[in-house]
């Protein structure tokens, strides 16, 4: 589903990525992790298309289609879905709006009839549900005055309402309590499926408890370092970073 | 002095009124002729060279005529939905037979009323063109709402201009609200020409004790319309004075709104939007001027502008040593949608009195990439997105108008604007 070649971007001159490559097939879930500032949010605003980034070299391919030819918002309407790190605050737009506004072009160039009102309505309580998110919430401005919990389940909410192939997860359970950990591992585990994909990126391995991943991956100075499984989380609770910064550092030297 | 003074037309029109208020116009005509066109050096009109375009585009300073309109075209010009009363001007003259007879409110052309203290709010001394209109002034109007009465329904004065090219108008409106009375004012004119013409108006408003107004304007006259509007209200003891000021075209447009609170308890507020492209250019001057304890004012303002347009701000807050506890805020907030518009915003605190709360803010910028970029990251095209973050950003000042019909109207107006133009 996606394919990443020797993908490099820089932003200000400034390297950040310097040849990541991953392939993510349809019904895996992806788990990035890494010491703070190795690019891992960099690596998700590439793919959502942020355009600050410039990609240097390198392809992404996304369901046969070069990702990186797309808008942002073709990219989402093909079914990239970014949760941020840090969700926007937007006064003014109210959140029912804007969601009915995106899932309606989404739909639109899906080729989907789009959805009235009341229609609207009985998939956003629907969805709702899943994230346990109130509905005082979505009659405010968009994540205006939103707690870090509540703006980490918006983001699964709204991914639950925009039905994407590749969800990316960027740290959506750093600052939650565990109760509301549950409550967005649940989300996001109900709408895994063998059609779609997941990359989750995170720093704390408690996160791959919940949402239980096929590969991990680490990321470090923008390169992917080491691939493994599920024990390599726990292997990187257990001893920090430094041995492997080590391990990559005394190769580099060799 | 600047030498259009001494343009024969203007002279002509100085002395050719006759409209009744000898007095005041010789006092308005002494005024003009000692302050004369404001010249690049005054610093009230710094940002805002009006009388240059004046220079270039007012050939013949002749008072338009008043025009024949029919009841249709009234009809046809009323925001759907509106269910308020209608006065209604040609040229700036007051047209009674086109007008609602409005219950318990008195209406008259100001030349009816003679002893009408007009210049007594709006002060001649303080700003030419407020001068000028006192001066020449077309014959004006004379709203008052008595004492306690409650005026449900907003009262339109819907203005038609149709000027030939070159001219001027001059409307002059006295407005009083008795103790306790509440009323809503909208402003809005159908420019019917496409030439070049300069309205210069005067508006007074008078609020009793706990009286409530609220004055809204509409500017969208086109892109050839030179005007300056000065609107000056003294509100009194628990009285209430809100406006909104909505600007979206114009050659050279200058507000000055001035808020004299002279009781306590009291409350002036402001607000503004001006949504600007092409070359327009909008100069919005406020002035609070606070002279007694414990009252209010709220003011805020923000601006879009796109193109070679350009927007000034300038926001008076004048708090005197008695006025004490007084709370004063001001914002303005712009966002540049081109690299070549310019925006001067300036505060102006003078603050005398040592126990009050005073705040201020000014930004400039651009639209907010990050907000931008998350819209997208939904599948929102990016037209669509920044059209939705920029009518957030002026919605803050629509939702101050409290008729609905009007504020849909506008509303409208803002959402086209920003979605085809912007
Ligand atoms: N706008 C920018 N200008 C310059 N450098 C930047 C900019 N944005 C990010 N960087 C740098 O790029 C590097 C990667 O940042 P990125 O946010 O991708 O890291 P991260 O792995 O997500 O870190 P964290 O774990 O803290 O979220 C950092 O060194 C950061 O300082
Ligand atoms: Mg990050």
């Amino acid at each position: 589903m996606l394919s990443i070649k020797n993908l490099h971007a820089s932003i200000e001159g400034t390297p950040i990525l310097r040849g990541i490559n991953l392939e993510v097939k349809a019904g895996e879930v992806h788990a990035i992790m890494g010491p703070n500032g190795s690019g891992k949010s960099t690596l998700a605003s590439v793919l959502a298309g942020r355009e600050e980034y410039e990609v240097t070299e390198g392809e992404v391919i996304f369901k046969g289609i070069d990702l990186l030819e797309l808008s942002p918002e073709v990219r989402a309407r093909e079914g990239v879905f970014l949760a941020f790190q840090y969700p926007v605050e937007i006064p003014g737009v109210s959140s029912t709006n804007f969601l009915r506004t995106a899932v309606n072009q989404v739909r639109e160039y899906r080729g989907l009839e789009p959805l009235d009102a009341v229609k609207f309505l009985t998939l956003m309580k629907e969805k709702m549900k899943l994230v346990e998110i109130d509905q005082k919430l979505l009659s405010r401005s968009l994540n205006e005055g939103f707690s870090g919990g509540e703006k980490k389940r918006n983001e699964i909410f709204q991914m639950a309402m925009l039905d994407p192939t590749l969800s990316i997860l960027d740290e959506t359970d750093s600052g939650l309590d565990i109760d509301a950990l549950r409550i967005v591992s649940n989300g996001v585990n109900q709408l895994k499926s063998d059609k779609n994909a997941t990359i989750v990126v995170t720093h704390y391995q408690r996160l791959l408890d919940y949402i239980v991943p096929d590969f991990v991956h680490v990321l470090y100075n923008g390169r992917i370092v080491k691939s493994g499984t599920k024990e390599l989380a726990m292997e990187l609770e257990e001893k920090g970073y430094d041995w492997i910064k080590e391990e990559v550092d005394s190769k580099a030297t060799v | 002095m600047s030498t259009l003074i001494k343009h024969e037309t203007l002279g002509e029109m100085l002395n050719s009124s006759s409209k009744g208020f000898e007095k005041a116009r010789a006092e308005g005509k002494e005024a003009f002729e000692n302050q004369g066109f404001p010249t690049n050096k005054s610093e009230e009109y710094k940002f805002t060279a009006i009388s240059k375009k004046l220079e270039q585009s007012i050939q013949n300073y002749a008072l338009a005529e008043s025009f024949e309109v029919t009841a249709e075209d009234v009809k046809s010009n009323l925001f759907e939905g509106y269910t308020g009363d209608v006065l209604v001007f040609t040229n700036g003259h007051f047209q009674p037979n086109l007008s609602s007879a409005i219950a318990g409110i008195e209406v008259s052309l100001l030349s009816e009323k003679s002893d009408t203290p007009v210049g007594s709010i709006a002060k001649p001394a303080k700003d030419p063109f407020c001068a000028l209109n006192q001066a020449a002034f077309t014959d004006g109007i004379f709203i008052s709402v008595p004492k306690k009465a409650v005026v449900e329904k907003p009262i339109l004065l819907l203005n038609f201009n149709k000027a030939i090219n070159g001219q001027v108008i001059q409307p002059r409106v006295w407005i009083e609200a008795g103790d306790f009375a509440e009323v809503t004012f909208i402003n809005h004119t159908v420019n019917l020409s496409d030439v070049t013409y300069f309205s210069n108006k005067v508006t007074e408003i008078k609020g009793g004790v706990n009286s409530q107004i609220r004055f809204y304007k509409l500017q969208n006259e086109g892109k050839n319309v030179i005007e300056v509007s000065n609107t000056e209200t003294d509100i009194h003891k628990d009285g209430r004075f809100s406006s909104v000021t909505i600007s979206l075209s114009g050659e050279m447009v200058r507000n000055n709104l001035s808020i004299n609170i002279l009781g306590s308890n009291s409350e002036g507020n402001m607000y503004g939007l001006y949504l600007l492209n092409g070359k327009s250019h909008v100069d919005n001057h406020t002035n609070v001027d606070h002279t007694v304890p414990h009252a209010e004012s709220n003011e805020l303002y923000k601006g879009i502008l796109a193109d070679h347009s350009r927007g000034v701000f300038n926001g008076k807050i004048f708090v005197r040593q008695d006025a004490q506890k007084t709370n004063a805020f001001q914002q303005n907030n712009n966002i540049l949608l081109s690299e070549d518009a310019v925006v001067n915003t300036k505060p102006q605190l003078e603050i005398w009195a040592d126990d009050v709360k005073c705040s201020h803010g000014c930004t400039t910028g651009q639209l907010d990439e990050e907000a931008l970029f998350y819209l997208q990251a939904r599948g929102i095209a990016k037209d669509q997105a920044k059209g939705l973050l920029l009518y957030a950003f002026a919605g803050e000042v629509l939702e101050h108008i409290r008729d609905e019909s009007f504020r849909k109207y506008c509303t409208d107006l803002v959402q086209d604007r920003l979605g085809s133009k912007f």
